[in-house]
This record gives structure tokens, C-alpha cells and sequence, in this order.
């Protein structure tokens, strides 16, 4: 961490978010989701205090805080808010945390569009599609549904390890695994709701 | 005849010592509107003179003059075409969407122009942001009447489901009327507010809002003073006026079955409308009724029940529970994991809603608070925390998706629907010709594939693009979406660092231009508006000095000598001329004038009366007998005050 900029208002000196001078907000600095949350950049986190700190800094930076403030300081409630509901967003998903990790690690995956298949992953999407496709009545689909949630939990397990052990290409694969659950279980929901209307 | 318009006695004004400017909360809604003030946490609504807190949002247009409210609505039966109501139906929109919405609800639109839809009445062409305008600007006035401030800022609710242009063109109406938007708060989460920190409600709740010409329904998180909207969804063209169109429909087809078909015009099916209505509310506590419908000067008889009511919304209310559902499964919840349901809007007195309402959710719902009120206290609320400071916090988030054009017409989501606001977004583009040094980028709101099923928001075009091969040129497009759900976008080349300004132009919105000569109008307007009704209260105190004289003379014209009855003669004919004129000040002369002159003759009126009242009346019959005076001289004295 380097020395804190001076206050863009007054000169002061700043905690990072507020100058303890004149109390004006200071804009956000780049930096990692993990950073901006001030947590420790790991996949496991807790997710009460993701929370905790997620209220605590909205409180701080919301825009309603500063609705009777000047432009400057308006403009940087909004970005700070902004990224913060980035990094809450990233940070809660297993899945987007997981990717977030690894580029921040440096080991950056292939975007959603041009994966690389791996037959095995492509093979085992195909299977669970074919269910859903069958799958016609309410509990059927929630069925199915249930099944890609059980295998999801159990691949964030093994991030978790993954991570643990530092080990980035097993890590990469499993997040893989898990970008097509997660779609597919979107699918699901969206059928299930059709279903039942 | 200032005593005319003032309200309160001198020092009895409800909030004396204030004097500083006072933030409002207003519910703009499709069919009454509101507004509320709140101090130390206790909104409270405003009422006009008579004590309704209901403006109906109505506005009459008649030979220069604009009367909101009660008396427009009224107006709707004699001269329908020259009110306008359910304007925010129309907020936000293009002519050419919005013929199939004008049919529905009788209005006439001019479609000579292109761009923002025009309606015409009363001989005027308006937009609906002038209309709502001046809804707004009564709201304003009742605020400062009835609270002795100055009123500039507010808080303005929303149907969550608003898109960006029909937002903007909600803060565009609000710059006409004088205020400062402080905030753009979506109606079920003002509602929410006003539950919370009222009813101090904790858990998992969720909020039907189902208003004249919008429904709404959000899930939101009540924990520890965080209002946070989990998810949110409804529709932008269903609400209790589309349960009046299929009531008036029946009306109507009855009638020919009886009558004959007849041809309409927009005001008579305005006129079915205002007596669907009608039916409507008094079926929300009544089992049947009937009423007079007076078309081309054919009047008939239309009765109509619960049960025919109930077949006739039936698949309206469904509409609405399948919405509930979609909205319950983006907040991945059930409706038995939810504390509670609470009921918004005035069609949600309609017993079918409640009863559908209560056995999908499983539960009765809530109303503890009045469902007509509740939005504007929660904005209110919102308005004394955004200019006093509040522990309480607001997180709400995207109604619709955001998206831009991709080959083929498809559409790419850039920021999902219920993404937590402020959000911010980053897109990097990149040119698909050699040398291109320009882009054009489409943005439309909404979930549809295909864009064109989307609402178009904006198109703008990146120039200045270094003319590199295709490919190399990196642009990086900021998609951001402010606390008030409103769409900015900036552009920057990434490999010259080049920033780009993006003119955005709103596909359906008023230009900074229009809107500029919109308020140099109403600022005119609201001047003239002033100047003709001072000009009228003078030209009544003038004549009703002049009918007091004329009487005078007929009666007492042997008190006066010759030369003091000439000179009356000459002052009435004065203010005669005067008052045929336009200048009010000539007018206040001449009355002054005219009452200097006749001041001895009105003395001397007054003791002849007295003298005769002596002679042989009793007491009592005097008193009587000075009460019930002519309305003479005095009367123009009086106006004086």
C-alpha cells in the first residue's frame, strides 16, 4: 500500500474513503473486488461478513448520504457504490469469485463465448439438457434442478481445496464445471416458472 | 378582496416558525396524486381546502386557464375533450407506440408530430410532461399553502417498473413545475419505507402494487433500517383503468345490444370510462349497483355485479399473480419463506385482488396503511432523510435489463435486471473495418431477444476513432445507472486513451431546447395565469360597486344635489370603461375612486335608514333590519380591506 493521496478537497490527510479534516469523500482507488471489501483475497469467505461489511460501507457511501453535497462528492458516492455492488455481486457468487481469484492471481480464464471445450464437460451438459428437455411437469424439472444443485455444492468444495493448495489449472477446470451448472440451473428456473404459470 | 384568498388567519398557520424551504414527497400516480411532508420520521399527507388528500390527476384546459383535480374530473361529462387524464400512461413515449394505448383510453393525439407523443385539448397541444407539470405544480401549491414554506425539492415515486425514458420525462415535468428532484424513488419501495419505519416491519416482504395504469411488485429485505429490494418486476400497462376499459366495454356492448350500435368519439368513450369507473369503486363495497350512461343524448340503464366484475378482470388479476411468480423465482424464494405481503395502489381494494393475492402468497395481506396513501408517505420519508440525514438505507435496483444492439438485430445484456443501483459497467468495442473511425451504438431496455422488441432508449454514435485495422481499435463503453434508475453512458479509446463525448439522444424524450422553451412558457403561462385571474377578482370588485350603486340611486337619488350626482355619474363611467379594459390598476382606481365620491351619500343613506328604523320598530327588528342591509356601498368597501 502506498502513502494516502492528500484530500482532493482541503490537502488533509485521508483514511482511503474520507478525509479526517473536512470529512469529504475521497474518490475510489483501483484495486481488487477483495481489497475494496476489505477482506483477505481467498476463495473461502464468510459470507455474514461479506454482508456486514457490505451494509457498513453502503451506509458510508450511498448516494442518499450525499444528496445535499457538492457535485464532486455526489459523483464519487457513485462510483464507490457501484464498485461496491460489483464486488458484493463477484464476492457472494462462487462462481464469479472463483474467476475473480484466478485473475487476480494472474491465471485469467477464456471468456464465456470462446471457451475451449473440454469433451468431458461438453458431454456431461448435453446429458443434464437432455433431462431438462424431458423433464415436464413442476417437480420433474425441480428434480433435475436439484441434482445440478448437489453437484454444484460439491464443486465448490473442491475449489475450495483447489485454491487452499494453490493448484490455478485445477482450480480453472473446476470453475468451468461450474459456469455450466450455473447457466443450466438458470435455464432450469426459467422453465420451472414457465411450467407452473 | 386579498382577504379572499387568504387561507389562514394571521398567526394561525399550522407551522409557524418555519420558514425555511421544505422538501416534499410527492406519488405522481396514473389517477390521483399526492403529496406529504415528514418531520422527526412522521409523514403526513396534505389536503387541499376541503380536506381531500387525493388530487385526482385530471387537468382542464379551457380558455386559458388549467384547473387540476376534482373540478377537471368533473369536467370529463360535459366536455371530455378538454381534460386530460391517465397522462403517465402516456409518460416517456413515442407517438407511434403509443396510437394502441390511445385508442384504449381516449386520448387525442396529434400525429403530425414525430418523436414524443402530443395530446391535444382544449384547443392546446401538450406533451405529457407539461401535463404532469402541472399536476405537479398544484402539488406544489397545496404544499405551500397548507405548510407557509417555500417548496422546491421532492422526492417523486415511480413505478418500479418505469423505463429510463418515461423516468427522465418524469424529472423533465418536475423542472416545469419548479422542483428540484432530490431523488426518483420506485413506488413498492416507498411503500416498503413507509412500512418499515411506521409499522417498524422486519423479514422478507413483499409489496403488490397495483395502481390505475401500473403494476409493480418488488420483494424487498427489511432488516435493521436497510430497505434492500431483492428483486422486482411488473408491468408498465396494466392497472385498474384496464379493469375500467373491459368494465366500459361491457357497458358499451350492452347498450348496442339494446340501443343499436352507435358511432363514438374519444370523448364519449371517455364518458364510458369515467361511469366504469364509477361502477367499479362501488363494487369494492357494494354487490351490485346501477348507472346512467348519457351518450349522444341516449340514455340507458347499465347494472353491473361481483361475479360479471370478476369474470371481466379475471385474467388481468392473473396477469398479475404470474408476474409474482417470476419475481419470487429471481429472488430464488417461495412464497411461504415470506413474512408478509402488503398491499399498494387503489385498485387493490378490488375484492378479486385481494382474494388471488392472499392464496397465492398463502397469506392475508396487509393494509394497514391506507393503499392510496402509503407511496407518499414513503416518499416524504425518503425527502426528510435525503435533506436532514437518516440511519435508514435504501438499496433498490434495476427494473429491466439494459442492453445494446448486436449483428443481426439481437440484443446483448449489459446489465441484468435487478442489479443492485448504482451499477456501473464496462463494455470494450472494437471496430469490424479497416480504417473505421466510427460506431454506432443502439441501447434498449428490456428482456427480448430481438432488440426491436425492446425499448429503444438511445442511439449514439463514437467518432474519432484512430482508423487502425479492424480489430485493433479498443473501445471502452461505461454503461452507468444512477440511485434514480437513470442511464448515463461515457466512451474512452483505449489504446489512444482518446475520451469520447457521447451525445445520447433519448429515443422518445424532450430535447434540452424543448424543454427549455417549455419552461420559459410555463413561467409565462403561470404569469399570465396570475395576471387574468387578478384582473378577473378586479373587474367582480368593480361591478359589485356598481350594482350597489345603481340600487342606491334607485332608491335614495333625491339626497344628492345636482353636482355630486354627476360627478358619481362620471366616476361610474369611469370605472365602467376600465373595467371593459385589461389594466387591472385602472380598475382598483376607479373603484377607489368611485367609493371616495359616493362615501357622503352612502353617510347620509345610512342615517335616512336609521331615522325610519326608529320610527316605532322595536330593537330587535332593527338589528334585524341593519343586518339584512341592501348589499350597498359597503359592499364595495369591504373588498377594500
Amino acid at each position: 500500500m502506498t502513502a494516502a493521496t492528500p484530500c482532493w478537497s482541503c490537502g488533509g490527510t485521508t483514511d482511503g474513503l474520507f478525509c479526517a479534516q473536512c470529512n469529504a469523500l475521497q474518490p475510489p482507488k483501483p484495486g481488487n473486488l477483495f481489497a475494496r471489501f476489505g477482506v483477505p483475497a481467498a476463495f473461502d469467505v464468510d459470507g455474514a461478513e461479506l454482508e456486514r461489511r457490505y451494509f457498513e460501507l453502503q451506509r458510508k457511501l450511498h448516494p442518499d448520504k450525499f444528496a445535499s453535497r457538492g457535485a464532486k462528492e455526489r459523483e464519487y458516492s457513485l462510483q464507490h457504490t457501484a464498485n461496491l455492488n460489483e464486488a458484493h455481486k463477484v464476492l457472494r457468487s462462487p462462481l464469479l469469485r472463483a474467476e475473480h481469484l484466478l485473475r487476480v492471481k494472474g491465471h485469467a480464464m477464456p471468456d464465456g463465448e470462446h471457451t475451449v471445450a473440454d469433451p468431458e464437460i461438453l458431454m456431461h451438459a448435453l446429458e443434464m439438457r437432455e433431462a431438462l428437455a424431458e423433464a415436464s411437469t413442476r417437480a420433474e424439472i425441480e428434480a433435475v434442478a436439484a441434482g445440478a444443485r448437489t453437484e454444484a455444492a460439491g464443486i465448490v468444495q473442491e475449489l475450495s481445496a483447489a485454491f487452499a493448495a494453490n493448484d490455478l489449472a485445477v482450480a480453472e477446470r473446476l470453475a468451468l464445471r461450474l459456469r455450466y451448472l450455473e447457466k443450466f440451473s438458470g435455464e432450469a428456473r426459467e422453465r420451472r416458472v414457465r411450467a407452473s404459470a | 378582496m386579498a382577504t379572499l384568498l387568504q387561507i389562514h388567519e394571521p398567526g394561525q398557520t399550522p407551522m409557524p416558525h418555519a420558514k425555511r424551504a421544505l422538501a416534499v414527497g410527492i406519488d405522481l400516480g396514473t389517477t390521483n396524486s399526492l403529496v406529504a411532508v415528514s418531520e422527526n420520521n412522521k409523514p403526513m399527507v396534505l389536503e387541499d381546502v376541503n380536506g381531500r388528500a387525493l388530487l385526482p390527476s385530471a387537468v382542464l384546459y379551457q380558455a386559458g386557464q388549467i384547473v387540476v383535480g376534482d373540478q377537471a374530473r368533473a369536467a370529463l361529462k360535459d366536455h371530455p375533450e378538454r381534460v386530460v387524464v391517465s397522462v403517465k400512461r402516456l409518460m416517456g413515449r413515442g407517438a407511434e407506440d403509443v396510437m394502441r394505448v390511445a385508442n384504449q383510453l381516449a386520448y387525442e393525439l396529434d400525429s403530425a408530430q414525430a418523436g414524443m407523443v402530443r395530446i391535444k385539448a382544449g384547443g392546446r397541444v401538450l406533451t405529457p410532461v407539461e401535463v404532469s407539470g402541472h399536476i405537479l405544480q398544484e402539488l406544489r401549491a397545496r404544499a405551500e399553502r397548507v405548510t407557509g414554506r417555500e417548496v422546491r425539492q421532492a422526492v417523486i415515486t415511480v413505478p418500479a417498473h418505469f423505463d429510463d425514458g418515461a423516468r427522465n420525462a418524469t424529472k423533465d415535468a418536475a423542472k416545469l413545475a419548479g422542483l428540484q428532484v432530490l431523488r426518483l424513488v420506485n413506488e413498492p419501495t416507498a411503500a416498503a419505507l413507509a412500512y418499515g419505519l411506521d409499522k417498524g416491519a422486519e423479514g422478507v416482504f413483499v409489496v403488490y402494487d397495483l395502481g390505475g395504469g401500473t403494476f409493480d411488485v418488488s420483494v424487498l429485505r427489511l432488516q435493521m433500517g436497510v430497505f434492500q429490494v431483492l428483486a422486482t418486476g411488473g408491468h408498465a400497462q396494466l392497472g385498474g383503468d384496464d379493469f375500467d376499459r373491459a368494465v366500459a366495454e361491457y357497458f358499451l356492448a350492452d347498450r348496442a345490444r339494446i340501443l343499436g350500435p352507435e358511432k363514438l368519439s374519444s370523448g364519449d368513450t371517455k364518458r364510458a370510462l369515467a361511469v366504469a369507473r364509477q361502477a367499479r369503486e362501488h363494487l369494492t363495497t357494494h354487490e351490485t349497483g346501477s348507472w346512467p350512461l348519457d351518450i349522444n343524448h341516449r340514455l340507458s340503464w347499465q347494472s353491473l355485479d361481483q361475479d360479471t366484475l370478476n369474470q371481466l378482470i379475471a385474467s388481468k388479476v392473473d396477469q398479475t399473480i404470474g408476474i409474482c411468480r417470476g419475481v419470487l423465482a429471481d429472488a430464488n424464494l417461495e412464497p411461504e419463506e415470506l413474512n408478509g405481503v402488503v398491499l399498494v395502489g387503489g385498485a387493490t381494494r378490488t375484492p378479486l385482488v385481494q382474494k388471488q393475492v392472499a392464496a397465492y402468497f398463502g397469506k392475508p395481506p396487509l393494509a394497514d396503511i391506507d393503499p392510496d396513501q402509503v407511496v407518499a408517505l414513503g416518499a416524504a420519508l425518503q425527502a426528510e432523510a435525503l435533506t436532514q440525514g437518516s440511519d435508514a438505507l435504501l438499496l433498490d435496483v434495476t427494473p429491466l435489463s439494459l442492453g445494446i444492439e448486436t449483428m443481426g438485430g439481437l440484443t446483448e445484456k449489459i446489465i441484468p435486471r435487478n442489479t443492485p443501483i448504482p451499477a456501473a459497467i464496462a463494455q470494450e468495442f472494437t471496430t469490424y473495418q479497416d480504417g473505421q473511425t466510427a460506431m454506432m451504438i443502439h441501447v434498449a431496455q428490456g428482456e427480448r431477444e430481438l432488440i426491436a422488441e425492446n425499448r429503444s432508449l438511445a442511439r449514439f454514435v463514437l467518432q474519432g476513432i484512430p482508423p487502425l485495422t479492424a480489430g485493433a481499435a479498443r473501445i471502452r463503453v461505461l454503461f452507468a445507472v444512477d440511485a434514480d434508475g437513470l442511464l448515463t453512458v461515457s466512451a474512452e479509446e483505449t489504446t489512444t486513451g482518446v475520451r469520447q463525448e457521447v451525445a445520447v439522444k433519448p429515443s422518445y424524450g424532450l430535447s434540452d431546447e424543448e424543454l427549455a422553451a417549455m419552461l420559459r412558457a410555463s413561467i409565462e403561462h403561470a404569469r399570465d395565469d396570475m395576471e387574468e385571474r387578478t384582473l378577473r377578482e378586479a373587474r367582480v370588485d368593480g361591478e359589485r360597486l356598481l350594482h350597489a350603486i345603481e340600487a342606491a340611486l334607485r332608491i335614495d337619488a333625491d339626497l344628492l344635489e345636482a353636482g355630486e350626482r354627476q360627478s358619481i355619474a362620471g366616476g361610474v363611467e369611469r370605472l365602467r370603461a376600465a373595467i371593459a379594459g385589461r389594466d387591472r390598476g385602472a380598475i382598483l382606481d376607479g373603484v377607489e375612486a368611485l367609493n371616495a365620491v359616493t362615501e357622503p351619500f352612502a353617510a347620509r343613506r345610512m342615517d335616512r335608514g336609521i331615522r325610519a328604523a326608529l320610527q316605532g320598530v322595536a330593537v330587535s327588528a332593527l338589528a334585524e333590519r341593519l343586518a339584512e342591509r341592501p348589499e350597498g356601498a359597503d359592499g364595495g368597501h369591504s373588498t377594500q380591506k
